[in-house]
């Protein structure tokens, strides 16, 4: 049995943070790096390596999506005129005519989908060349979190100002990040509150806004949802921005975990914000993501430091008002970050699979529609979500089908080949993994020709933590079927079978 | 060999050793454990029908884009069919009546699903649908998988799933599904079978199910084998529950795969015809033959979103359904050659019918209710419910007299001898399509 990891928030030490511990820094706050980005890591020290990952806006010259990078009126609602118009022409039977607007609707509907398909490359794309990492994972979080999937609301551009939503509050403020929630147009159309409306109000953006999205199960009542309901009548939208409709609002007396007056969807969230519980629901599912699952029992041997871990970031991201940064710093500064019991624990999440793939190995890109449809067929298909719940993560991202596509996608990087044969244009690209030597040169001028100590470096690269007896025999005994010789197709195969150890689907 | 040492974990170990060691160790591949259950229990025993062994099998064939269920299932006898639908509507004389008094007749393309239906293997389930009817593709294709009206959360073969690994031995995985308990053939897996657990194998031809990398060089396989043969280490398994579950999944993983490619790989007992849906149920029968312990496959149909030009007794509508009706009478001939016939259910439908007028395209557009078909010796054959009425509709479209997931609650609940009411949360009567 493990010793149960420390619970101690305190500093990691300058001198316990190596190679080991950077490595583990860039999986977790980003999606992996490169040897010689953990060896950079490493160099400078805890504090600054840290800092790095979460000051984003300290790193310039990535830009910016803009508005205009995709089209915001695809799925534009026909005008008044234009229904008017669809109506007489059902009611004469011009069924000519009604076709042609069906159609219409139909071409608008064919293009949007293939405009959600081309963000679904396009934010893959931030994931693998951001300079920020951390800031795309953050939004990748937020996805999951206020999870809404473009399968039921069907309109893309509201999708990517969501995300945009999430990106700008990445690392900011998590109560700004809800004010701005329920007047998001994806949201409001996921969660049907554009029917929430004062003569008969519907519950499900109050209810998820505090189940899911701050308190947590439990932690309201049943008369909370239903007055806060209430408080979110008439918070509707028209196209892509938020609209207020204030006949469709109640303006009754509303009393809501504990505050009371002519409350509206402000004054619930400012209520939601009073809550203890909110920071304790928000740090437990930051730490999820960041660190581990929570042990399933309080007899687990783990449960007792992990809960005093939770309530000490929650007394964090109370004190900061919600400020997502200074609980985050805490955490991955701290020696229980860094603790043995906490390293290679993690299942990575097809994103972290894929992108962490490309941006450690530095393997070409080669086909983003291809990496998308792996990640949908790996269970995570971004932009889609399963259910309001976002994805569950763990163990749920492995079975036996998930698994072969999870290794035979990284075959496809290295190589270029599909799991169909050579993909002809894909495979145009040719890998050079020799890259990834430099680090070890630079400390050992000749290792690289030693099978050994190539193998050995490239195992604590790849998988983290000491090379096992067997592992290295097995793949010693590869280089040395080809003649001992450190060539490039050697070490690209010496990658593939280090990424079918099972021990490579953790960080 | 010192089975309760480290040597205890590997793969060929299990493989040599089989199920009568399996409780012994504690990394067992989920698979072997249940099958070891299965295979403990003699072979009749609690069986619920003589001569049906327990190891049920469900197919599900999914119609996708929409069929036209007027035409598929038509009431010759009803003069507002042909006043609604005067270039596409089928003539009376050719239509296979179902019977000597019958007013519905299969569509002219469908001599094939008539023949099954002559043999008493086929039942029709007449005016299927849900409440408040969704024309979307999207969406409707989503409440039928879901079995929920919003067409929001987990598959509901999925979630049969789910509650078998709920009830299996949180240590062992004693009683849960095998990896391959479920399986589509197709690109996708379709969402219906994606439980919150339990994920099922997909892939369109079995050579994708496997590791690529023996591709790249004859000499990846010895360190492959090397890979996958490896000890888990006993520390590992108490320190890192992580490492372990994937050592273990990926046990499972191989010898799926083994066991999947092998089954594809012979030929089968009948000629299928040349179709994708026929390809696809040719595999789904070797696999039945070769024993998997897969419960659910799941193959799919498209192209029925039939908006223009749809045709009448011969065309485009009338080519799908006779690619519908050949694949599943040569899937039957195949399963009976086999001995296999009464252990498997099949299943098709489609997200939703089409409108009952037809429209300036001659074509249909996107409707509402329609028939589902339910096929295999354990059906009560015949046709359930009636015809619904061409004249009383709901904005055009037919109204339902039978949710599906009346449907689903006899398949679930009489066929796979699941708690239906947990699966579909909430109680559905079943329907009484199945002999029981």
């Amino acid at each position: 049995m493990s010793s149960p990891p420390t619970a101690s928030l305190r500093p990691i030490t300058p001198d316990a943070f190596g190679y080991e511990q950077a490595r583990h820094l860039l999986l977790r706050a980003g999606f992996g790096g490169d040897p010689n980005q953990i060896r950079t890591l490493a160099d400078w020290g805890p504090k600054r390596a840290v800092k790095h990952l979460i000051e984003v806006g300290a790193i310039e010259g990535y830009p910016e999506p803009r508005a205009n990078s995709f089209e915001g009126d695809l799925m534009r609602q026909p005008t008044p005129e234009e229904l008017r118009e669809y109506r007489r022409a059902q009611e004469r039977g011009d069924e000519e005519r009604v076709a042609q607007f069906r159609a219409r609707r139909q071409r608008m509907q064919r293009a949007d989908r293939s405009q959600i398909r081309s963000m679904q490359r396009w934010w893959l794309e931030r994931m693998i060349e951001s300079p920020k990492p951390l800031e795309e994972k953050m939004t990748l979080f937020w996805h999951g979190h206020f999870a809404t999937s473009y399968r039921a609301i069907e309109h893309s551009y509201q999708m990517f100002l969501q995300n945009q939503l999430f990106r700008s509050h990445a690392l900011g403020n998590f109560g700004s990040m809800l004010f701005r929630i329920i007047r998001d147009p994806a949201m409001i159309r996921y969660l049907n509150n554009d029917r929430n409306v004062a003569r008969s109000p519907n519950e499900n953006l109050a209810r998820e806004l505090m189940e899911l999205f701050s308190l947590g199960e439990g932690n309201y009542s049943e008369r909370d949802i239903k007055e806060g309901a209430r408080a979110l009548t008439g918070y509707s939208f028209s196209e892509n921005d938020f609209l207020f409709v204030p006949d469709r609002h109640d303006q009754g007396s509303k009393r809501i975990l504990g505050r009371s007056g002519n409350m509206d969807g402000d004054d619930f969230v400012r209520a939601i914000l009073e809550q203890r519980d909110c920071s304790e629901f928000i740090a437990s599912k930051l730490y999820r993501f960041f660190v581990r699952e929570l042990p399933a029992s309080r007899d687990d041997p783990d449960a007792k430091p992990v809960s005093a871990i939770l309530r000490r970031l929650a007394a964090t991201f109370r004190g900061s008002r919600y400020e997502i940064a200074p609980m985050l710093e805490q955490l991955l500064l701290s020696e229980h970050f860094y603790d043995p019991s906490n390293l290679q624990r993690q299942i990575k999440s097809p994103a972290e699979l894929v992108v962490g793939a490309v941006r450690s190995m530095r393997t070409p890109v080669r086909d983003l529609g291809i990496l998308v449809d792996a990640m949908d067929l790996m269970g995570q298909s971004l932009f889609f979500p399963p259910n309001v719940a976002g994805w569950e993560g763990g163990r749920s991202w492995v079975n036996t089908s998930t698994l072969f596509v999870r290794q035979n996608i990284l075959n496809f990087l290295l190589t270029g080949k599909t799991p169909s044969g050579y993909d002809a244009m894909a495979s145009v690209e040719r890998y050079d993994p020799m890259v990834l030597l430099d680090d070890l040169r630079e400390t050992d001028p000749d290792a690289d020709r030693s099978p050994q100590k190539v193998v050995s470096y490239l195992l604590r690269f790849m998988l983290g933590g000491e090379p096992t007896p067997d592992k290295m025999r097995t793949l010693v005994g590869f280089i040395e079927g080809h003649g001992g010789r450190v060539t490039p197709d050697v070490v690209t195969g010496t990658l593939a079978l280090i990424a079918a150890m099972p021990e490579y689907q953790l960080c | 060999m010192d089975l309760h040492g480290s040597k205890a974990y590997s793969r060929r170990a299990f493989l040599q050793r089989g199920v009568t060691l399996a409780s012994s160790a504690v990394t067992v591949p989920y698979f072997l454990q249940s099958s070891a259950v299965a295979l403990a229990r003699p072979a009749n025993a609690g069986t619920s029908v003589a001569g049906v062994p327990e190891e049920r099998v469900l197919v599900v064939v999914q119609l996708a884009g929409g069929n036209d269920g007027l035409n598929t299932v038509i009431p010759f006898e009803d003069d507002s069919y042909y006043r609604l639908r005067p270039q596409i509507g089928i003539p009376g004389a050719q239509v296979h009546k179902l019977s000597a008094r019958s007013s519905i007749g299969l569509h002219p393309a469908m001599d094939s699903m008539k023949e099954l239906y002559d043999d008493g293997l086929l039942t029709v389930v007449q005016g299927v649908g849900y409440p408040n009817p969704n024309r979307s593709h999207f969406t409707s294709m989503d409440i039928w998988h879901t079995a929920d009206t919003s067409g929001v959360g987990d598959g509901w073969l999925g979630r049969f799933f789910d509650a078998q690994c709920a009830g299996a031995d949180p240590r062992t995985g004693k009683g849960a599904p095998a990896g391959h308990a479920g399986v589509a053939v197709g690109r996708d897996a379709p969402l219906a079978m994606q439980g919150r657990q339990y994920r099922p194998i997909s892939f369109e031809t079995a050579d994708m199910f496997r590791w690529t990398g023996l591709d790249l060089h004859p000499s990846m396989a010895q360190p492959y084998e090397e890979i996958l043969e490896s000890e888990l280490d006993p520390t590992v398994e108490q320190g890192n529950p992580s490492a372990a579950f994937l050592t273990r999944t990926a046990m499972d993983a191989q010898v799926a795969s083994a066991k999947i490619r092998r089954a594809v790989d012979t030929d089968p007992l009948v000629r299928y015809p040349n179709s994708g849906l026929a390809r696809q149920l040719a595999m789904v029968a070797s696999m039945i033959r070769a024993g998997l312990e897969t419960r659910v496959y799941y193959v799919s149909l498209g192209g029925f979103d039939t908006h223009a030009g749809q045709g009448g007794a011969g065309g485009q509508h009338a080519n799908l359904l006779r690619t519908l009706s050949e694949a599943v009478n040569a899937f039957y001939k195949d399963l009976q050659a086999q001995g296999n016939d009464g252990r498997v259910l099949t299943m098709s439908f489609s997200e939703f019918g089409r409108r009952v007028g037809q429209n300036a395209s001659n074509g249909t557009d996107h409707g509402a209710a329609a028939p589902m078909f339910l096929m295999g010796p354990m059906v009560r054959p015949g046709v359930h419910g009636g015809h619904p009425s061409l004249t009383d509709l709901d904005a055009g479209d037919l109204k339902y007299h039978t949710d599906f997931r009346n449907v689903y609650s006899a398949v679930l609940g009489e066929w796979l001898k699941a708690d239906s009411s947990r699966v579909l949360g909430g109680t559905f009567k079943p329907l009484r399509v199945l002999k029981t």
